[in-house]
């Protein structure tokens, strides 16, 4: 498939595009990083909090259980919800896994913002590319039933 | 010690697993997981669960510098994703079947052959003019940037796109199962093979680690693996870490990089010995 050669003219247009896809990027990764983690950090200090005990127990902190039906934390997206209705003893957890549902959702808005560039760019091959890999994620998250 | 000590203590080992992750591409789980579990005896499946929220830390903080900085190759990362995002929804669902020992012993022997390799090809940095690589030429792969310890534009371009795809699968398999962000066989992967300049493989890397590793996040966090009280001091920490690691990339010198690299990949290389012999 032989392509047009482009004047100097679309070339630099072009190279501008690219420029201004590359910065909305970097945007969108700044802004979910940053949001991320106040949110976590929010979430860390209200559950020391309302758990004043948490910073006198010495000697006492074992991690050796992985969640099962009866966790301590939620790790649904429905579980989250509920965890914030609890108030005082689930709250700062839940604030928490929210900050970190904000990180686990940075990578794919980032793909997300790639297949929009990719279209601006007028590339259909790489535009494909992204979508599919968009893809690949939401089926991930789909199939582990998160 | 108390919670509030685990917390702090954690957040600080994490900026320095931040630093270092995003410097070589790594996802700063090199360091996490062996903390969490050799020094605050954490289960190691909840080890992978942290281990999984700092590799994507890692990429989203030090990506954002290094995309603006053109440092990335987008398009060849989003092209090489194809194969690591197939790869990790594979791993997700090959735990189960595949004897974790056998997995570590494996990656050990390939770590240490790309740490060897790497070594030898320390002074041979020559970049290529030219590409006869068809897939690279139609999706338009090859890039440039600009070099702020050589103080030059840096034009290169991307050949080997086929065993790049084929190493990137197993590196999406790899970070799927052991829950580290194989960067350790991106990085390689793309210098190696592909012939990409070492820091736009790490800064590649970099990009890459985190949308693969969001491909398996969805299952750890499912089977509760993902621990609010000990995810957040590391997020938090790697968060900070890789940003100030990003600031450092761009001027240090690549060879510099790449045997820091070297030194880092013999480490886990080490590890996961002793993890699937032990």
């Amino acid at each position: 498939m032989a392509q047009r050669e482009k004047t100097p003219e679309e070339l630099e247009r072009l190279e501008q595009k690219v420029r201004q896809t590359e910065i909305a990027i970097s945007w969108v990764l700044r802004i979910g990083v940053v949001l991320s983690v106040i949110v976590v950090t929010i979430g860390l200090v209200i559950i020391f909090i309302h758990h004043p005990g948490y910073a006198k127990i010495t000697g006492g902190v074992s991690y050796h259980t992985v969640a099962g039906k009866t966790a301590l934390f939620p790790h649904t997206f429905g579980g989250i919800i509920k965890y914030l209705k609890a108030g005082k003893n689930g709250e700062g957890r839940g604030i928490v896994v929210m900050g970190l549902i904000v990180l686990l959702l940075t990578p794919i808005l980032r793909v997300v913002t790639g297949v929009i560039s990719f279209i601006y760019e007028d590339d259909p091959p790489m535009a494909i590319v992204t979508a599919f890999v968009l893809f690949v994620l939401i089926m991930s998250f789909v199939l582990s039933g998160a | 010690m108390s919670p509030i000590d685990f917390v702090v203590l954690l957040a600080l080992i994490s900026i320095l697993a931040g630093v270092l992750g995003s410097l070589v591409g790594l996802g700063g789980g090199v360091i996490v997981v062996p903390v969490l579990t050799l020094l605050f005896h954490v289960d190691i499946r909840l080890a992978i669960g942290a281990s999984i929220i700092s590799v994507i830390a890692t990429s989203s903080g030090a990506a954002a510098a290094y995309v603006r900085e053109r440092m990335t190759n987008l398009r060849a990362g989003m092209f090489l994703e194809i194969a690591t995002t197939t790869g990790a929804v594979t791993g997700a669902y090959l735990t189960t079947v595949l004897p974790a020992r056998f997995l570590f012993i494996l990656f050990g022997v390939v770590l240490g052959y790309s740490a060897i390799a790497m070594f030898r090809k320390r002074k041979a940095v020559a970049l290529l003019s030219v590409s006869h690589d068809r897939i690279a030429n139609y999706f338009k792969l090859h890039g440039s940037y600009y070099d702020d310890a050589e103080k030059q534009e840096i034009s290169y371009k991307v050949v080997g796109t086929k065993p790049g795809l084929a190493l990137m699968f197993v590196a999406g398999m790899v970070s799927a199962l052991l829950g580290i962000g194989s960067g350790a066989l991106k990085v390689p992967a793309m210098d190696l093979a592909m012939h990409l300049p070492m820091k736009v493989s790490t800064a590649t890397s970099n990009f890459m680690i985190g949308v693969t590793a969001a491909a398996s996040a969805g299952v750890y966090f499912a089977r509760g693996q993902i621990d609010p009280i000990i995810a957040a001091p590391v997020a938090a920490g790697v968060l900070g870490g890789s940003m100030m690691g990003a600031k450092v990339l761009g001027r240090i010198h690549s060879n510099k990089v790449r045997i820091l690299f070297v030194v880092v990949l013999a480490v886990i290389a080490i590890e996961m010995f002793q993890r699937g012999l032990f």
